[in-house]
């Protein structure tokens, strides 16, 4: 078979979209799981067009923890198993509101850590039993430390970073691959409100890297790399004197 | 945020609020005061702008919805860049009727504009290749326009400007294609007349053509210039797809790098270059079509202050006399560009009722912003072109009064009414004042 079968979770996320496209044109085909129904079938049509050889769409709110198992389970069924699945559902939760508000920072932890941890654990379970394929999840570099300004979206991402580096070493003789991307800051519609500079990054330029780090079976990828540096620099500050600083 | 996202001339400096959509099935965004479609700023003056007021980045509706292989027809999103198009269907062995001089504009902006291509006398604008589109209104209302379907929204949205709403799709009607190269000619020629004689010439057999004027020539000398043709050729050459270069400008110089010496030297050079006699050559249709797009930003050689586009067209029966009394007036100004162009439109109407394309003869050249002088220059062509029954091009535009916008267009009265009550721009404040 040419084309690799492919799972998007959170398929309506500008960083999937522009990575789905680089698997269209290379004639995988793709199953989309999106909240939104009317986005999730526009960016299949699109997908279509440009080259994927079939792309099913499907709703998932990953907010009904309910639903997850079954949703997974007829991904596999329709693409009679996969390749590649990518986790890349995500929210940029107010920090401010979550110091207030503790119902709304666990719906929000909920959302970007727990539901991914729950959708990596199912995702799994299937591809041991395949024996083959990869799991790539985007985390973020929001999880090498906490910041006063988003630590309730940063921990949830740290949640997640640590899950799935336990799971990579669980799955390592398994023939399974386990991908954790971290991006820096990418020109989405969740950080629209930003003001962006020099540090900010395309969609499409972290879906290459993305792309990269599947074809060389990465473990960890900083997208784009340089936030390897930044973040190591920042994760090495001792936390007395990071107590004090402003970032 | 408000932000400056200038137009390609970098002239006016307007500042706007940017909202991106992204969303084709949403209604558009919220926003205070007037707004404005923006696609992907190729514009020169301020058609696509909407200073104190908000754009509506369109470029995030870039997705495809279907491609009929069999029959070429092309269904996407209004903020699709041309050059997404040609990647796609050129390999398919399909080709856009109608493109402008860069291939980074949208579908939506190629419609607002109704741009034409090099191959205006044998297809039209781009309007004639569109078969319909979805108009997104304000008040949250969506119109289908084709001929059939609300043809009068059809009719003022080509060339409307983005002023009667937000085009969320198009449909396009491609054309069939062999392969992606071009067999084309360049002669070099000796005086105006000689351009008309190419042009009439070539019209019949050739599907592109196109000259390169010598701006700074007078005299006997005066339109001497370059002449280039093309049509697809039918069997691809054994050679491999050129690379784009990657060249680029990295910022913006203190000043304009265009000046009386380097634009004398440029001219020169680049008429004495060019072959004495036709020279034939097979060339992929990237660097044919686009040579401009193989130098990115090359917009900022003129400066802080910006530039100016003028480009008009001249009805066919006065078109070499008021063709020859503007390239008099330019030469004698010193000014001018590296880049003057010269074609003769056909005479296939367009469906626009603000279409700038009308049959005769168009003359295309940037001048440096240099305040009160280039500004009174190009009123002083104005009066010719004027004088002369002809038009200037909104897309290039910056500078144009109400007075001539409405004698240029006349229609504009009629077009007002399509207007969408929340949108506006820097240019239609401008000229309907
Ligand atoms: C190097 C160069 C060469 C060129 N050569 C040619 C040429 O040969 N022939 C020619 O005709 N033009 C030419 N142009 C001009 C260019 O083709 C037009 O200005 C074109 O309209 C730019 O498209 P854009 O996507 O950048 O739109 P913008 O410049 O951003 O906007 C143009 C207009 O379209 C409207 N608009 C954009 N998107 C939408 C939408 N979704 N819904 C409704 N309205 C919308 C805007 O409101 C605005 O009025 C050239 C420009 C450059 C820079
Ligand atoms: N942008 C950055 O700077 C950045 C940096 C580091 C990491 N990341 C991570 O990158 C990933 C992709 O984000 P993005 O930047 O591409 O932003 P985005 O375009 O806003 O994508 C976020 C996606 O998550 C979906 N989503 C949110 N809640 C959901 C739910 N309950 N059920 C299903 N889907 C849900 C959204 O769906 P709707 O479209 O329906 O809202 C949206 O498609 C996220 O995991 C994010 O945390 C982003």
């Amino acid at each position: 078979m040419s084309g690799k079968r492919i799972l998007i979770v959170g398929a309506t996320s500008a960083i999937a979209e522009a990575t789905a496209r680089l698997f269209a044109a290379r004639g995988d085909a793709l199953y989309l799981l999106a909240r939104d129904r009317a986005r999730a079938h526009a960016i299949a049509q699109d997908l279509k067009v440009r080259g994927a050889t079939t792309v099913h769409s499907a709703e998932l709110d990953v907010a009904d923890f309910s639903a997850h198992a079954r949703a997974i389970e007829r991904a596999f069924a329709a693409m009679d198993g996969l390749d590649i699945a990518l986790i890349a559902h995500g929210t940029l939760p107010n920090q401010a509101r979550c110091d207030m508000d503790i119902d709304y920072a666990l719906r929000e932890f909920a959302v970007n850590g727990t539901s991914t941890i729950a959708l990596s654990n199912l995702i799994a379970q299937k591809l041991q039993a395949q024996g083959h394929g990869m799991l790539a999840v985007i985390s973020s570099v929001a999880g090498d430390r906490g910041r006063a300004g988003n630590y309730l979206y940063g921990a949830a991402k740290a949640a997640v970073s640590t899950y799935l580096s336990g799971l990579r070493q669980r799955l390592n003789k398994q023939g399974v691959n386990v991908l954790t991307i971290k991006p820096g800051f990418v020109d989405t519609p969740m950080t629209a409100q930003f003001k962006k500079g020099a540090l900010w990054a395309t969609p499409e330029a972290v879906a290459r890297g993305i792309m990269r780090a599947m074809d060389r079976r990465r473990s960890v990828a900083y997208l784009p790399p340089f936030w390897w540096v930044i973040m190591a620099v920042i994760r090495a500050v001792p936390e007395f004197v990071f107590r004090r600083m402003k970032l | 945020m408000a932000s400056m996202m200038p137009s390609w001339g970098r002239y006016p400096p307007a500042r706007q609020h940017v909202l991106r959509v992204h969303d084709r099935f949403a209604p558009l965004p919220h926003f205070e005061g007037h707004a404005l479609p923006r696609g992907n700023g190729r514009s020169y003056g301020d058609v696509c702008l909407d200073d104190g007021g908000t754009l509506l980045d369109a470029r995030g509706l870039d997705r495809f919805i279907e491609f009929e292989a069999n029959n070429g027809v092309l269904r996407c999103e209004a903020g699709v860049l041309l050059s997404e198009i040609l990647e796609l269907c050129v390999p398919r062995g399909w080709f856009l009727p109608v493109v402008p001089g860069t291939r980074f504009v949208t579908v939506g902006g190629a419609i607002a504009n109704d741009v034409h291509g090099k191959n205006h006398h044998r297809v039209g604008s781009f309007g004639c290749c569109l078969r319909a589109f979805e108009l997104l209104r304000s008040d949250d209302t969506r119109k289908i326009c084709s001929r059939e379907e609300n043809p009068d929204w059809f009719a003022a949205t080509i060339g409307g400007l983005g002023l009667t709403g937000l085009i969320t799709w198009a449909e396009l009607q491609l054309q069939p294609l062999r392969n992606a190269w071009f067999d084309t000619e360049t002669v070099r020629y000796d005086t105006l007349e000689d351009f008309f004689a190419l042009s009439d010439e070539s019209a019949e057999a050739w599907d592109y053509t196109v000259a390169w004027v010598d701006c700074t020539a007078r005299g006997k000398a005066l339109g001497r210039g370059v002449f280039s043709r093309g049509n697809h050729a039918y069997i691809a050459p054994h050679a491999r797809e050129p690379h784009e270069g990657r060249l680029k400008i990295p910022f913006t110089p203190p000043f304009s790098l265009v000046n009386g010496a380097s634009l004398r030297a440029f001219n020169a050079l680049h008429f004495r270059r060019a072959p004495r006699t036709v020279r034939r050559a097979t060339q992929h249709y990237r660097p044919w079509l686009f040579p401009l797009d193989g130098i990115r930003n090359w917009n900022r050689m003129y400066g802080p202050r910006g530039f100016l586009q003028y480009q008009c067209v001249l009805p066919p029966h006065v078109a070499r006399d008021a063709t020859r009394e503007l390239l008099e007036r330019i030469a004698a100004s010193g000014t001018g560009s590296f880049l003057a162009v010269l074609k003769q439109f056909g005479t296939i109407a367009s469906p626009g009722l603000l279409s700038f394309p009308r049959p005769g003869t168009t003359l295309a050249l940037d001048f440096a912003n240099r305040g009160r002088g280039t500004f009174e220059l190009l009123d002083k062509l104005d009066e010719t072109v004027a004088a002369a029954g002809g038009a200037v091009y909104p897309a290039k535009d910056a500078r144009l009064t109400g007075v001539r916008f409405r004698q240029y267009f006349p229609a504009w009265r009629q077009f007002s009414e399509f207007i969408d009550p929340a949108f506006s721009s820097g240019f239609w404040r401008r000229v309907v004042q």
